[in-house]
């Protein structure tokens, strides 16, 4: 089955045989493992993408039901060297540790800061709370999205 | 939820060793619209329906489920709308968040989290038929009824009680599908949603619980404590026959609610945690539609 996509930008094709996850298609098939799996169940939001404009786990999308979708991992948010006003902010408050959890919560955040570019600290909480971070304790990653809702647009 | 498999964490089939499970050809067809969905599912009738997948891909990515042929109802814009009479079984809860009934709105809120509540829909719950659903009890507490159809038969209306059969069990015919469930007319304004889980996000439900305060009196309705979700018709009648809602009776009211359930005792919780739950819950939600 062939599958075409808009991949950060790019129309990209792939071909699939069976349900495998877009996750899996990113990762083995697309070379993109910026998007990290974990559970494979929908818990952790680890492999969070953006498609079509909402914060998906990738990892519970049929790769053959994205066809004609638009899709944004996170090796898409920078550009041409530059990063992501979401991932300097990450940077800035140290709000990435093993950095595993890392990719999902830059593209839910950065899906938050679009449509709401001054979230307040529950609103903050609510876009990340599937998005599971085992290191930070979360308080360095909720400072760096205080900072951006701040931020004059 | 919903498949019910005992997984073990992080194994992944991009391990080369599964790879060979997906060199089996499967069968997709994205539908366009009804018609096509249809036309399909009376043509396959062993087809999958997938709608957000937020069940079916547990299913495949931990279960190695391998349907052989799945229809998408994703590009279905048909189901996909809440009106004044019906919702469309392929409303997410992302959507019902926002809807004005209020109890399927909060329901709708404790789901998951933010990206299940993208992909998954209404329809997807009431097709897995988990006694965990957090859409069913809304269902049951509004006497709403599933909207199923065919090529063949064209649509059926299905009482929720004749629907749901028992765990993961209903009575869709395999060229069904589920369109949406009706609205009642004259819900009442006063309707709360509760549940009980192990914390505040992305959790199953041990109990949930909804409560209608209408002008024919309280509707209860519970999810998690039976194989379908029930109504707690012997705690509603003595309720309903009191004038006055004191202490005393919320007390009395709890303890048939208690003991009307059918709850079992599994991984998430026992029976007799289960029982307390639900009659805490049903006492707690008649409180505050009286606020
Ligand atoms: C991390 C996580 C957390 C979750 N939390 C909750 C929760 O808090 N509460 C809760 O209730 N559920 C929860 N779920 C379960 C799931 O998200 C819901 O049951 C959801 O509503 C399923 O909808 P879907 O569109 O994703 O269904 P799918 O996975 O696409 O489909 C589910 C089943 O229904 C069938 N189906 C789908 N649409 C139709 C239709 N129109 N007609 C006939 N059959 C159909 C499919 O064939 C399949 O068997 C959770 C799941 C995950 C992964
Ligand atoms: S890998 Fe998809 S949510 Fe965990
Ligand atoms: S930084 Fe390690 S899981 Fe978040």
């Amino acid at each position: 089955m062939n599958v075409t996509i808009t991949l950060n930008g790019e129309a990209r094709m792939f071909d699939v045989a069976g349900p495998e996850s877009l996750l899996s298609v990113l990762r083995n098939d697309l070379d993109l493992p910026g998007t990290k799996d974990a559970c494979e169940q929908g818990e952790c939001g680890s492999c969070t993408v953006n498609m079509d404009g909402e914060a998906l786990c990738s990892c519970l999308v049929m790769a053959v039901d994205a066809d004609g979708s638009i899709v944004l991992t996170v090796e898409g948010l920078s550009s041409e060297g530059e990063l992501h006003a979401v991932q300097d902010a990450m940077l800035k408050h140290g709000a990435v540790q093993c950095g595993f959890c890392t990719p999902g919560i830059v593209v839910a955040g950065s899906r938050l800061l679009e449509s709401n570019p001054h979230p307040t600290e529950i609103e903050i909480r609510e876009a990340l709370s599937g998005n599971i971070c085992r290191c930070t304790g979360y308080g360095a990653i909720l400072r760096a999205f205080e900072d951006l809702a701040a931020e004059e647009s | 939820m919903g498949v019910g498999v005992s997984t073990s964490y992080g194994r992944s089939y991009s391990d080369r060793a599964f790879a060979t499970d997906y060199r089996m050809p499967m069968e997709f067809t994205a539908a366009a619209n009804l018609d096509e969905l249809l036309d399909v599912k009376a043509q396959q009738p062993d087809a999958q329906l997938l709608a957000g997948g937020t069940d079916l891909m547990v299913a495949v990515n931990l279960a190695h489920h391998r349907p052989e042929q799945i229809v998408s109802l994703g590009r279905v814009e048909e189901l996909k709308d809440v009106g004044s009479a019906r919702i469309g079984a392929g409303t997410t809860w992302a959507r019902l968040e926002q809807c004005q009934y209020t109890a399927l709105a909060q329901a709708a809120r404790t789901v998951g989290s933010p990206q299940i509540r993208a992909a998954g829909t209404i329809g997807g719950n009431i097709g897995t038929a988990s006694p965990a659903g957090d859409g069913l009890p809304w269902i049951a507490a509004a006497d709403a009824e599933i909207i199923v159809e065919s090529k063949e038969r064209g649509e059926r209306i299905v009482p929720w009680r004749e629907f749901f059969t028992g765990v993961k069990r209903t009575s869709l015919a395999s060229d069904e599908v589920i369109t949406g469930v009706t609205i009642p007319d004259n819900l009442p304004d006063a309707q709360e949603f509760a549940k009980v889980g192990t914390r505040n996000a992305m959790v199953i439900a041990t109990v949930s619980c909804v409560v209608m305060r209408g002008d024919d009196g309280f509707r209860v309705a519970l999810g998690s404590v039976a194989p379908t979700p029930m109504r707690a018709t012997r705690a509603e009648e003595m309720i309903n026959a009191e004038s006055t809602i004191s202490d005393a009776v919320l007390e009395e009211f709890g303890r048939i609610v208690q003991d009307e359930v059918q709850p079992i005792t599994d991984h998430r919780s026992t029976e007799a945690y289960r029982r307390h739950a639900a009659g805490v819950l049903a006492r707690r939600l008649v409180k505050r539609t009286l606020q």
